[in-house]
């Protein structure tokens, strides 16, 4: 059973392949202006390594499809699709069995997901038209400091004194940071002060759903090891990270395309 | 009787003098890093227009976001306050205002004299800021001050689903790429701003008159939209941006009558 998982995010477009319900194949690529042609493009890919691994497959042999995030009603060949918040909550269950609360820290999303001790969603909460808290945030403070975003992890656990960043506006911070640049701050301290404001942020919305232990944080930004610390501290509980954490969701919708096949079957 | 207001904004000082109960002559100019020496130079400015010295004011009432940085003023009042004095003073039929600033947005509402009996306000998010329209226009490679006129020439709105300057700034992008007309995007943009300080106004409740102070009351194609939603004609003063330093400068002529 062939069945894939894609996930069309705001800045890029994850696609997971499962055969016979193992991950056989993923692609992360860069979403762009054509959202339709981007998902087409990604599970390209992902069949084409498929292939490179003996298993020849093409988009019509695939048994089930399902499509999620922000541009999921975009990819054509989904049979089926599932919002971010039931693919995070399926994808990140199946990583960490012990979840109970799903932290997803995307390009321009971020959410926080309470499961029941069956995986249930019980509540959850997302960002409403605003930066503050996501990837975007990190990106733009970033640029500003003369940072690679990559990079931003390792230099912040340097920091001796991470600067006091207020403003949760992503626009505000700016002027906040560029003021701190002025002032000669190391670099360290002000990009921990960064992923210092933006834990703060994120574990506002945490404590609006109530936390649950384990928690588990997943999207690109959990990547970054600095901002992973930063709520660590703030929420004063270990927080588990996959290897993978950006395709977490494309996963989910992996599985749930499974279960459709099975059922279906 | 010479008396002054001072309003330090985040994005730019005013300063005007009042005499009697007439504007003798006033200041705009760019807040620096030094706030300090910013509400000096913004008041010299004033003073040198006026004809006057320092020592010619009998009182100065400081106001904005750097109001207690002020080292000559005799006392300080907020910005709400002021912006309810300075419309009223203007227009005396406006109960209903909103402020929108460099940084900041304020809807407030007053009574018959001026005094505010509620406001909200937005200092936590650059939507609808003056902040917003300057990334929009730097993104958008247009000067800030053509923004309105443009807009009004829109054949219809693009949408624009977030008033998040960061999300908007990369909705725009994505319409320019795709060739839409700049114009229809900047109406679009209007609409996104008007509906965020709609609701704003709405958590004060909207009284008539309607008055819309602050820099941003000079991009005719915001104010147009803010009317349509609002369902009021706005009326706005010659210069919208000294509103709240005119109000400062009527606080020190009332703290000066009260002696």
């Amino acid at each position: 059973m062939l069945v894939a998982g894609v996930d069309v995010g705001s800045l890029t477009v994850k696609a997971v392949i499962l055969k016979d319900g193992e991950v056989a194949a993923t692609t992360t690529l860069i979403t762009g202006d054509d959202a339709a042609t981007a998902a087409r493009t990604a599970i390209n890919e992902a069949l084409k390594s498929l292939a490179e691994r003996g298993v020849s497959a093409t988009l019509d042999s695939l048994d089930y499809v399902v499509a999620t995030g922000v541009g999921r009603k975009e990819v054509a060949f989904a049979h089926e699709v599932k919002t971010d918040v039931r693919c995070d909550a399926v994808g990140a269950r199946h990583l960490f069995p012990s979840v109970r609360t799903v932290v997803d820290i995307g390009a321009e999303s971020c959410k926080v997901i309470r499961l029941s001790k069956k995986g249930r969603v019980e509540d959850f909460t997302a960002n409403d038209k605003c930066a503050s808290g996501t990837g975007m945030f990190l990106d733009t403070l970033a640029k500003v400091i003369g940072v690679g975003v990559e990079k931003l992890g390792e230099l912040s656990l340097k920091a001796k004194e991470p600067a006091k960043i207020s403003s949760m506006c992503v626009v505000f911070a700016e002027s906040e940071v560029i003021s701190y640049i002025h002032k000669k701050t190391p670099v360290e301290d002000i990009i921990a002060g960064v992923h210092e404001s933006i834990s703060n942020r994120i574990f506002g919305m945490m404590n609006r759903v109530g936390i649950e232990k384990d928690v588990a944080l997943v999207g690109g930004v959990a990547r970054n090891v600095g901002v992973v610390r930063a709520l660590e501290a703030r929420a004063g509980e270990n927080i588990l990270v996959p290897e993978a954490p950006q395709i977490a969701g494309a996963l989910g919708a992996a599985l749930i395309a499974a279960k459709a096949c099975e059922g279906g079957a | 009787m010479l008396v002054a207001g001072i309003d330090i904004g985040s994005l730019t000082a005013k300063a005007l003098i009042l005499e009697d109960s007439k504007i003798r002559a006033y200041a705009i100019i760019p807040t620096g890093v030094d706030s300090e020496g910013t509400s000096k130079k913004v008041m010299n400015s004033a003073l040198e227009r006026a004809e006057l010295s320092l020592e010619d004011l009998e009182y100065v009432v400081s106001t904005g976001y750097g109001r207690v940085i002020v080292p000559f003023a005799n006392k300080n009042i907020t910005e709400i306050s002021c912006h309810a004095k300075g419309a009223v003073f203007l227009f005396p039929s406006v109960r209903t205002i909103l402020d929108m600033g460099g940084q900041d947005c304020k809807a407030i509402r007053c009574d018959a004299s001026g005094k505010v009996q509620n406001f909200a306000m937005n200092d936590k998010c650059a939507a609808g800021t003056g902040r917003f329209f300057e990334i929009i226009a730097e993104t958008m490679e247009l000067p800030l001050e053509e923004l309105g006129g443009l807009s009004l020439e829109a054949m219809s709105a693009a949408k624009i689903s977030s008033a998040c300057v960061v999300f908007a700034k990369s909705e725009v992008l994505a319409l320019l790429r795709k060739g839409v007309d700049k114009k229809n995007i900047l109406a679009g943009i209007n609409e996104a701003v008007a509906l965020r300080v709609f609701a704003l106004l709405n958590r004060v409740g909207i009284e008539k008159d309607f008055a819309i102070t602050g820099g941003i009351a000079k991009n005719v194609g915001v104010v147009r939209k803010v009317e349509e939603k609002v369902g009021l004609k706005a009326l706005i003063a010659e210069e919208p941006q000294i509103v709240g330093a005119l109000g400062a400068a009527l606080f020190a002529k009332e703290a000066l009558e009260q002696v």
